[in-house]
């Protein structure tokens, strides 16, 4: 955290946790699907169940999947706009459990091309979030810098590899974690890089024998 | 691991042991955090400044929230005669505070800081020291860097989140940064912005986050106001030389150990406190009624 985290951002109201935080959770989501979905299944849990109208958590979640940033002064009227673009979208309310932080939404969003992904994320207050699951795969993303996410075969040197291509491409790791569900199964990294990675470095990445699927994710900060 | 932890007290010596004002001391800081130089953060801080002038003067325009609740209180103030119960620079913090805050509850922009339901508090007590005391641009500029670095304090050491710590964890920050930055804005010492921001949080201490039916509204509106004046009480007490027994650390470790023992009622779940008397409930039953009907 730093001063500018502090002062700042520069928001639409009302709440920072409720609003500018939930437009985050949306972009970080749709940038996790690889584009703009044409359906939102969206859940909502503890206080985002409880206080969203009142909070614009709405608009501001469609905002978010729209690819609007949370300064963005049309916000308050999301809902137009995403019906406008197509976007099929509905509002649930759902309990994750009290483990789970107040905040928290899952979405479940379909692309045009129709594949679909369910994220989890929570707005950790004052318009910080983090993502903690994308198809039931536990991750820790939170959008403060451009990050990579792959998932991959669990087998020795693939981060090396991976890690070794983002080196040659001059892309310094700011931060690296790992996740897997089994020893030998399916894992994921989230690599939070200092700079944008170019789509040439993400392709080569996604050309290694062990990645099933890398995909770059813009910071949201 | 308590000694990992940023310490306002620690910077506080720092500053007087070199000898330097704490806005120096900590732009210093901030810049070798942010790895920018000193242009460059007080010019960030400028243009937040910016932002919050305009969040004033649209409060100040009347607005209203989208569920009708609140607005054009700011306005009403600004606009009546002054009964003299207030001065002139207290009364114009609680008027630009309040303007910020019914800005941010009708979907306007404001500047999050520290979050969006306490960002009246800065602008309010900002601005009124700009417009009584002719500060330079420059001058809040370097006071918003002491702010701000209150809040980096607060929120290592506590929380700036209402859901987490309640509204002493948000209005109460906001006035204890803005306690400080005054201090430091009308030349005060290091230690004395110290003393304002414990001053703050020891009359602030225990304030619960109630949002009437969820809304940063009622009473968030009021209570960015009432954080500005707070901390103005505070910055005159400490630039009078008056100190604070308990140190500014210690203050905020209190305020976090009080968020922690709060329920979860009266952490912004509107299940407390005001959101849970008669008339609020009656008036969130109304309302989400009609959001139904929609």
């Amino acid at each position: 955290m730093n001063i500018i985290d502090v002062i700042g951002p520069v928001m639409i109201g009302p709440s920072s946790s409720h609003t500018a935080g939930a437009v985050r959770l949306g972009l970080l989501a749709a940038g996790i699907l690889g584009s703009r979905p044409v359906r939102a299944e969206i859940h909502l849990h503890g206080s985002f169940a409880e206080t969203y109208r009142g909070h614009g958590t709405d608009m501001a979640l469609l905002a978010g999947l729209m690819g609007w940033k949370p300064d963005d002064a049309r916000i308050p009227e999301a809902e137009k706009y995403a019906a406008e673009c197509g976007m099929q979208y509905a509002f649930h309310k759902i309990d994750l459990g009290n483990l789970t932080h107040p905040n928290t939404v899952l979405f479940r969003l379909t692309d045009g091309a129709g594949s679909s992904c369910e994220i989890i994320g929570s707005s950790v207050g004052g318009g910080q979030v983090k993502v903690t699951a994308i198809d039931g795969f536990p991750v820790e993303l939170t959008g403060r810098l451009p990050a990579i996410l792959t998932l991959h075969e669990d087998r020795r040197g693939v981060i090396a590899l991976v890690s070794s291509t983002l080196a040659n491409g001059g892309v310094n790791i700011a931060t690296m974690r790992l996740f897997r569900n089994d020893r030998g199964g399916t894992a994921s990294m989230v690599i939070e890089c200092d700079q944008d990675v170019p789509s040439s470095i993400i392709n080569l990445i996604g050309a290694l024998e062990q990645i099933r699927s890398v995909r770059f994710i813009a910071g949201v900060l | 691991m308590k000694n990992d932890k940023l310490s306002l007290n620690r910077w506080i010596a720092e500053a007087e042991e070199k000898g330097q004002s704490l806005q120096e001391f900590l732009i210093e800081y901030n810049t070798r955090q942010l790895e920018c130089d000193r242009a460059q953060l007080l010019d960030k801080m400028k243009e937040m400044l910016r932002v919050m002038r305009k969040s004033i003067e649209s409060g100040l325009t009347g607005v209203r929230s989208h569920s009708g609740l609140t607005g054009g209180d700011a306005r009403k103030l600004q606009q009546a005669k002054s009964c003299g119960l207030l001065g002139e620079k207290a009364r114009d913090a609680v008027i630009f505070a309040m303007a910020v805050g019914e800005c941010n509850a009708a979907m306007g922009r404001i500047v999050a800081a520290p979050t969006a339901g306490a960002s009246g508090v800065l602008p309010g007590v900002f601005f009124a020291l700009e417009k009584h005391y002719n500060l330079s641009e420059e001058t809040l500029a370097e006071g918003l860097v002491v702010a701000g670095s209150i809040g980096l304090v607060i929120a290592d050491r506590a929380s700036l989140a209402g859901a987490t710590g309640g509204c002493q964890a948000e209005c109460g920050s906001a006035a204890a940064m803005a306690a400080g930055a005054a201090v430091t804005m009308l030349g005060g010492t290091p230690s004395q912005a110290g003393t304002a921001a414990a001053i703050v949080f020891k009359n602030i201490l225990g304030l619960v986050c109630d949002p009437v039916a969820g809304l940063v509204e009622v009473p968030c509106i009021k209570r960015n106001g009432s954080c500005a004046l707070q901390a103005l009480a505070a910055a005159e007490l400490a630039l009078c030389g008056i100190g604070s027994f308990i140190p500014a650390d210690e203050a905020i470790d209190a305020m976090k150990s009080v968020g922690d023992a709060l329920p979860c009622a009266l952490r912004e779940t509107a299940g407390g406190g005001m959101a849970a008397t008669p008339t609020a409930l009656a008036w969130a039953k109304q309302y989400f009624s009609q959001d139904k009907d929609k």
